[in-house]
């Protein structure tokens, strides 16, 4: 896509919202520089959101959009769950396929892209929850990671079905209770990040969202190995504040606390995604 | 035939169920009626010259700047507005709007009948929307409302418009403003 889109006719300027002038005039387009240090002083590509008062699944979001390296040319995926109507707040292309399906759609647009566009970057990136990445949908997210389909997945992990009430998902934690689940979750929380090193992915990291440089450095890593060598997965710990009982202002305290156990920075890269990351480095990008 | 509204949900909302077609090319429909673009072009002038709060909805097509036509049809939207004596209100893009919109603003193709029923307009065109969106828009607001809609449409125009106009390039918004500042003569305004 053109950036040439976001450029609004002078003639009809006046009649547009504010905030669409400001994506014109204020937002990071065409820098693969760009990252979460532009937030303060640029117009962000999330308008508003629906989320609880302090969730963090929020600030993952900001953090992500901001750090994408081509925004004018990615396409989001997603997934029904809390953040599903932040989706159309987003200033870009973003596709609501069925609860689960999110990695085979985005496998499709990929493919049909790279078709379309062969001499263009496009880069497609899955955002969903653990119940959709790793319970209903985790036959769909290891096929595209079996089939080396170059997409980036990015799994929110709440360790719960937030948006349902709270049910147990295969990433709560074992003994975990919800409201919907009193009895507490019987078995061991499924280590996605391994099963997607075991499936194929060729970077993989594993973190909470306490920090925002951390971030946007796995989100560029994971696009960028993606667009060449073949599946990436990030896993980020975003906790339902909600469902776990926390004031709007916890949620960095509790992902504070799970960065020093079960969500305890965790990198993989396989050798071809080491070159890809050691040359972007060279060129400044990472 | 394409009624005006409000339809209500009727079973029939849409006007290809009760057999009206777009309209071949260099020709217009107008209701169920397919007629001579100039034809049409003076009973949409007259429409949103007499009725209340008339107002153009331009699309991303016109919005933007992506290329010459569109900067050029931009001005010829302005101009429209000027001789019409109609306000602009943008459908800047497409996103369902969460939870609301400002309908003094902005329309929005989910539920574009917010922003006539704010503003209690009677007449609108429809210019710079993409069909597939243009297309669901004008269903609910035929539903839903008692606006005549008008299309001027840049490919084959819609059968869910009271007027449609197809193939309407910068020279044929021309060639509208033209008719409308003689139809606004005629009517003493
Ligand atoms: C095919 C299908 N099955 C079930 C649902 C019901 N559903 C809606 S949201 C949701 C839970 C989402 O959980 P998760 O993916 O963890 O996202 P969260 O809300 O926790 O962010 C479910 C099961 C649905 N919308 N579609
Ligand atoms: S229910 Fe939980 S995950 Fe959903 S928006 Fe609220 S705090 Fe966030
Ligand atoms: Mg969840």
């Amino acid at each position: 896509m053109s950036v040439k889109i976001f450029k609004i006719n002078e003639d009809l300027k006046e009649f547009m919202p504010q905030e669409i002038v400001d994506l014109e005039e204020k937002a990071t387009w065409g820098n693969p520089k760009r990252g979460v240090m532009d937030l303060p002083y640029s117009k962000e590509l999330i308008e508003e959101h629906s989320l609880c008062a302090g969730c963090p699944e929020s600030a993952a979001f900001r953090y992500i959009l901001a750090s994408l390296p081509n925004p004018e040319d990615t396409v989001i995926v997603n997934s029904t769950g809390c953040t599903s109507l932040v989706f159309p707040h987003i200033a870009l292309h973003t596709v609501h396929p069925l609860f689960g399906n999110q990695n085979s759609v985005a496998s499709g647009i990929k493919r049909v892209l790279e078709w379309r566009f062969p001499d263009k970057v496009k880069d497609v990136v899955v955002i969903a929850g653990d119940g959709a990445t790793i319970d209903i949908g985790l036959d769909c997210t290891l096929q595209s990671f079996f089939r080396q389909e170059k997409i980036t997945t990015i799994c929110f992990d709440n360790e719960v079905y937030a948006n349902t009430g709270g049910q147990d998902s295969g990433a709560t934690p074992k003994g975990m209770e919800f409201k919907m689940a009193p009895g507490g979750k019987q078995w061991d929380k499924v280590p996605m990040w391994q099963l997607a090193i075991d499936s194929g992915c060729h970077y993989v990291a594993r973190l909470s969202v306490s920090s925002p440089k951390k971030v946007e450095q796995v989100v560029k890593k994971a696009i960028y190995v993606a667009r060449e060598v073949g599946p990436t997965y990030i896993h980020l710990y975003t906790p339902c504040i909600l469902e776990i009982g926390l004031n709007a202002d916890q949620g960095l305290w509790e992902m504070r606390q799970r960065d020093k156990e079960r969500f305890k920075f965790f990198e993989y890269m396989t050798d071809e995604a080491k070159e890809v990351i050691k040359r972007k480095k060279e060129e400044g990008l990472l | 035939m394409a009624k005006l509204g409000p339809a209500g949900y009727s079973p029939y909302p849409v006007s290809v169920t009760e057999g009206v077609l777009t309209p071949p090319p260099g020709k217009a429909l107008m209701f169920n009626e397919i007629v001579d673009e100039e034809v049409a072009m003076r009973e949409a002038a007259k429409a949103m010259l007499t009725r209340e709060n008339p107002t153009i909805f331009p699309g991303p097509q016109v919005l933007y700047a992506w290329n010459e036509e569109a900067k050029r049809k931009a001005k010829f939207v302005r101009k429209m507005a000027e001789v019409l004596g109609a306000k602009i209100i943008p459908m800047y893009d497409y996103r369902p709007k969460y939870p609301k919109i400002d309908p003094e603003k902005e329309i929005n193709p989910n539920h574009p009948n917010l922003t006539i029923w704010h503003n209690k307009i009677k007449a609108c065109i429809f210019i710079g929307v993409h069909c597939h969106y243009a297309n669901v828009a004008l269903k609910i607001i035929r539903a839903e409302t008692d606006c005549f809609t008008i299309a001027m449409c840049s490919m084959a125009g819609h059968e869910d418009a009271m007027i449609t106009l197809r193939d309407q390039h910068s020279e044929d918004l021309e060639k509208f403003i033209r008719i409308a500042e003689e139809v606004k003569r005629e009517l003493g305004k």
